[in-house]
């Protein structure tokens, strides 16, 4: 198949030395904290008390709106606490939390339903995939139902399976391919039937090579299941790379991949929506790859949700020398943890322990205008004129130069001589922007509260009047009355 | 030399001259600048600058007769927009370094006076005489009116917290 | 236990080999061979002036950090205002004396990059400045050229002596003789021919090599050219900034030497002489004064190009490389604010990007097969 180049994108040392690691189960921890957070959109609304006793797979919390997932309880157990846990973000902050104290038994709810996924309709399908509480899986944790009902409204010709995984590090999807390839080809084909699309095109990079061959076997019995070997280069990954890889279109900025035909899932995603249709099971467990120098083994880890990291790197045989940095996720786009009392959510790919030395990064220079970061931009941009902008407060500006196309994608920061942290610059205008685009929001609003009272005060000092005067005309025309009568 | 010296003074006379035509009839009337300025303004009309609504407070911010910091719940955000609007520098450290704030009824000491409502410029406030009142933060724009007006010190002001879904990136801490 | 982390730190948390002092580092090694040579044609004077111009341009540029408050050995560190005190010394007559060398370190350090807000800031190459600068203010001391005498020969100077010539000068009839590019400009406004005028100093291959008279880096221009390919090499500069600037004197040259032969030296003698190979690699190409797109970096070429051909041609000094390049430093900005890249999404307007129904389709169709 013809495959087309994207712009920039940067090779970082891929580092996957987890890729021979077969997927172990992790023994189940004493206590599991399930945040009702782990997905874009609102949060789930807790529907358990204090003391309830669960089982595994039983709704702890249900969605809240169109863009929301459910919550589900990774374990049997009891309910010990629902308070503000520490989320796994780089600010430190809580998040609520289902805390649940599990009783070993690891037994499913009762009333799970098998059936066959290919008689039900688009809306069953999205339907189950929803109530399963299932999300992106490649780490954005969009909600997968969404997703799969836009094939209700756009016609989707096309289903890519990114099984790019192009952050150095992480290999969870890589061993799910290699080890549960016939699972996954189930999975991919019930997303077709759901989207109604023609054909599916398994991207998967070149450095997988074990990964293409199992695939490719698995997907040999299907003609509309095709695996495309894509050439590695970060950020491969990235949805929008990955489409004008495939297929030479660029997603038009403000739209969706649908409005080309095409729709995205991770391999992830595709592994989880199999496990709710054939087996009912809701989402409450994934694959996490334990990694980075400062690790004594990395291995690949298949998790429930709600593991605190700190036992994750514990059975790995914790660190064999001070990290410099915990990440969840890869190292470019991954986040920063506060600490390791953090929980393992839906979209954790991977927890891994980086030296020094891995991370790299010196002390910030000036900017020498080298150029180096408008070469490895994927999506065409001028880092350096936008962080220069960012750092002054023009973020007008920095939104002219293109902000709102950035992916932080983090191939700038990368390739930066001077070592400047530019994604971070955009994440601050990012973030400022929203900030003040929210202050206007209330101030907005403000004014128009304020017109209302004053309206009101304004209707009863009219009617107070109109008051007075009936009165006065009443008092006038009794006097009348009188002065008639008496006269 | 008696030519230079004409053909400059012609010169400047010249353009003296369309100079002043311009600035008779290309003059601009009315100063926008004004409006402006009061579409920035918080628009609660609560009178903590001292004058009896936004829309006279931003006509002497552009006359110039006050300062760009006068605006307690616009905060010191709004009083760098308003300096660079107005292009002038000004002192930001008297300003409150509070975070922005919410008033909030302490419900075991209110009285029910209704002092608090009859001030609150957005009407955030709900309740009657004798009855417990409570205030409704999203309408709450922080100016502090009713905390001075309520006899028993019932209605605090609380920062409003930092959650995940308000958060957002500082700008790098760098030596550079 | 959910304490704000008071400074958070965003991905991405790895980093290439990339660093600016390296690339600094790259850079004089390229020009160490041409400068090498041109310190063994030119003897100690030389040796000391190269000397002195590095060591002014440290010095005042830790001066005008210690006046910024900003960290004196880090910023030094990262070797920007030592190549730039090696560029401006290959540019300067190699036996001038040691206050050209000094002040013109002051004038690139403090006027050409300091004020501007320091490295990354300026919009004028620093060197050229300061040569600029120079010449236009001392145009005795800056085109006193001398014949090539290399070190250890009978007649050069030695190592007393050379120092001696760098601070007190040296005797003008002993020792000078015009540059190259200086005697053919002088006789051609004299009214000689070309073919005269070159047959009295000059042959292709002398140009080439360096056994010519001129500043250190006018001469070899061979081995500058080595440099300057072994830069695109290692990817420090690419082929965009010298390809434009070296073929659009070129093609000028071979327009103008093609209508009268007599009087407009070919392109093989513009390209050759003078400081154009080292101002096409090493000067020009400077990171920060030069446009941020390959589309932009083509213009700024092309157009230096064609500045120093006029400039050589019709205007009134035998180089023009420092102007030119000055000159388009000057119009940088400007291009690089029309010269974007297309942003991914957008169409090269900036609207949103339509596709066809055909092309859509198109695309649905490969996918059935």
């Amino acid at each position: 198949m013809k495959l087309f180049r994207f712009r920039g994108g940067v090779h970082p040392e891929s580092h996957k030395e987890a890729g021979d690691k077969a997927i172990e189960v992790l023994p189940l921890p004493a206590k599991l904290y399930v945040p009702v957070q782990q997905h874009i959109g609102a949060p789930a609304e807790t529907e358990v008390q204090i003391g309830n006793k669960v089982l595994k797979g039983q709704l702890l919390a249900h969605s809240q709106g169109a863009i929301s997932a459910p919550i589900h309880a990774p374990s049997s157990g009891t309910v010990i606490d629902i308070t503000e846990h520490t989320a796994p973000h780089p600010s430190g902050l809580g998040v609520r939390t289902v805390i649940i104290e599990t009783d070993g038994e690891d037994s499913w709810v009762d009333g799970l339903k098998t059936i066959n996924p290919f008689e039900l309709n688009t809306e069953e399908i999205s339907a189950r995939v929803g109530a399963a509480g299932i999300v992106g899986l490649g780490g954005a944790t969009f909600p997968s139902a969404v997703k799969l009902n836009l094939g209700l409204t756009y016609p989707i010709s096309t289903l890519i399976i990114n099984g790019g995984e192009c952050e150095p590090y992480l290999t969870c999807d890589d061993r799910l391919m290699q080890e549960r390839p016939d699972e996954l080809i189930d999975g991919i084909r019930i997303m077709l039937h759901a989207l109604k699309a023609k054909q599916a095109l398994i991207a998967i990079e070149d450095n997988k090579p074990t990964a293409i061959e199992r695939m490719k076997v698995a997907a040999n019995l299907f003609d509309n299941v095709t695996v495309t070997v894509v050439p590695s280069r970060y950020p491969m990954g990235s949805e929008k790379q990955m489409v004008q890889t495939l297929t030479g279109l660029e997603i038009p900025a403000g739209k969706l991949s649908a409005d080309l035909g095409v729709i995205v899932h991770n391999v992830g995603t595709a592994f989880a929506v199999r496990t709710a249709l054939r087996q009912g099971r809701p989402l409450v467990s994934r694959i996490v790859t334990v990694g980075g120098g400062a690790i004594s083994s990395a291995r690949n880890l298949e998790v429930p949700l709600g593991t605190l990291v700190s036992e994750v790197f514990e059975h790995c045989g914790g660190f064999n020398e001070d990290p410099a940095r915990i990440l969840m996720g890869g190292p470019m786009m991954g986040q920063l943890l506060p600490h390791t009392n953090v929980p393992i959510v839906k979209g954790s790919s991977g927890v891994i322990a980086l030296t020094k030395k891995e991370v790299a990064i010196n002390q910030a220079r000036p900017c020498i205008r080298c150029g180096s970061c408008i070469a490895s931009c994927p999506c065409g941009l001028l880092p350096l004129e936008m962080a220069a902008r960012a750092k002054s407060g023009e973020l007008q500006g920095a939104v002219d130069y293109g902000l709102m196309d950035c992916i932080s994608c983090g191939s700038c920061s990368y390739v930066c001589p001077s070592h400047i942290p530019l994604v971070q610059y955009f994440n601050y205008a990012k973030g400022e922007l929203a900030a003040r685009r929210r202050h206007k929001q209330k101030a907005d609003e403000t004014r128009k509260l304020a017109d209302i009272k004053i309206q009101r005060l304004e209707k009863e000092e009219q009617a107070k009047q109109e008051a007075a005067a009936r009165r006065k005309a009443e008092r006038e025309a009794k006097k009348k009355q009188q002065e008639a009568a008496s006269a | 030399m008696i030519i230079a010296i004409m053909s400059l003074s012609l010169l400047g006379l010249g353009l003296g001259v369309m100079l002043g035509l311009a600035g008779r009839y290309l003059k601009v009337e009315q100063d926008p600048i004004v409006i402006e300025i009061e579409a920035m303004l918080p628009g609660s009309q609560c009178g903590q600058c001292g004058f009896p609504g936004c829309a006279p407070a931003a006509e002497a911010l552009a006359e110039g007769s006050a300062s760009v910091t006068l605006c307690p719940p616009g905060g010191r955000l709004l009083a760098e927009e308003l300096a660079a609007k107005l292009g002038v520098t000004a002192d930001f450290s008297g300003m409150d370094e509070d975070e922005p704030s919410l008033a909030a009824v302490s419900e075991s000491t209110c009285i029910g006076c209704t002092r608090c409502f009859k001030v609150c410029p957005t009407d955030a406030i709900m309740g009657a005489p004798k009855q417990i009142h409570t205030v409704f933060k999203e309408a709450c724009t922080g100016c502090k009116a009713c905390v001075e007006v309520c006899p028993t010190e019932c209605l605090q002001m609380h920062p409003i917290k930092v959650t995940l879904g308000t958060w957002s990136w500082p700008k790098p801490a760098l030596a550079a | 236990m959910n304490q704000q982390v008071s400074n958070p730190l965003s991905g991405p948390h790895t980093h290439g080999k990339e660093d600016t002092p390296k690339i600094m580092r790259l850079v004089l090694l390229a020009l160490t061979p041409a400068t090498a040579f041109g310190i063994y044609q030119f003897g100690w004077p030389a040796l000391f002036l190269w000397l002195i111009t590095i060591l002014s341009c440290i010095i005042f540029e830790a001066f005008s950090l210690w006046l910024a408050r900003k960290p004196i050995l880090s910023y030094i560190g990262d070797g920007s205002a030592i190549l730039t005190g090696w560029l401006l010394a290959m540019t300067l007559p190699p036996w001038a004396p040691w206050w050209i060398g000094v002040l013109g370190g002051a004038i690139a350090i403090i006027l050409g990059k300091q004020v501007f807000g320091g490295v990354g800031q300026n919009i004028f190459n620093p060197a050229m400045l300061a040569r600029v600068a120079l010449l236009i203010s001392f145009p005795v001391q800056m085109t006193l050229w001398v014949n090539p005498l290399p070190m250890f020969s009978a007649m050069a100077p030695g190592f007393v002596d050379g120092l001696l010539i760098t601070l007190k000068g040296f005797s003008i009839d002993a020792y000078s003789g015009a540059s190259v590019m200086g005697h053919v400009k002088t006789e051609i406004s004299n009214g000689a021919t070309l073919t005269a005028a070159l047959s009295q100093t000059y042959d292709n291959t002398a140009l080439a090599l360096g056994f010519v008279n001129g500043s250190l880096g006018e001469t070899s221009a061979l081995l500058i050219l080595l440099g300057g390919l072994y830069l695109m090499r290692k990817k420090i500069i690419s082929w965009h900034i010298p390809v434009a600037m070296i073929v659009s004197t070129a093609l000028l040259a071979t327009i103008m030497h093609s209508i009268d032969p007599e009087h407009y030296a070919d392109a093989l003698f513009h390209v050759m002489s003078g400081g154009l190979i080292l101002g096409a690699f090493f000067i020009a190409t400077d990171l920060v004064t030069s446009p941020n797109t390959k589309t932009g970096q083509l213009i700024f070429g092309a157009g230096c190009g064609l500045l120093v051909y006029v400039i050589r041609t019709w205007g009134g000094y035998p180089e023009g490389v420092a102007f030119a390049v000055m000159l388009m430093n000057a119009v940088v900005p400007l291009i690089d604010h029309y010269v974007r890249p297309r942003i991914y999404g957008h169409a090269r307007s900036g609207k949103t990007l339509q596709y066809s129904e055909k092309k859509l389709a198109r695309v649905q169709q490969a996918g059935e097969d």
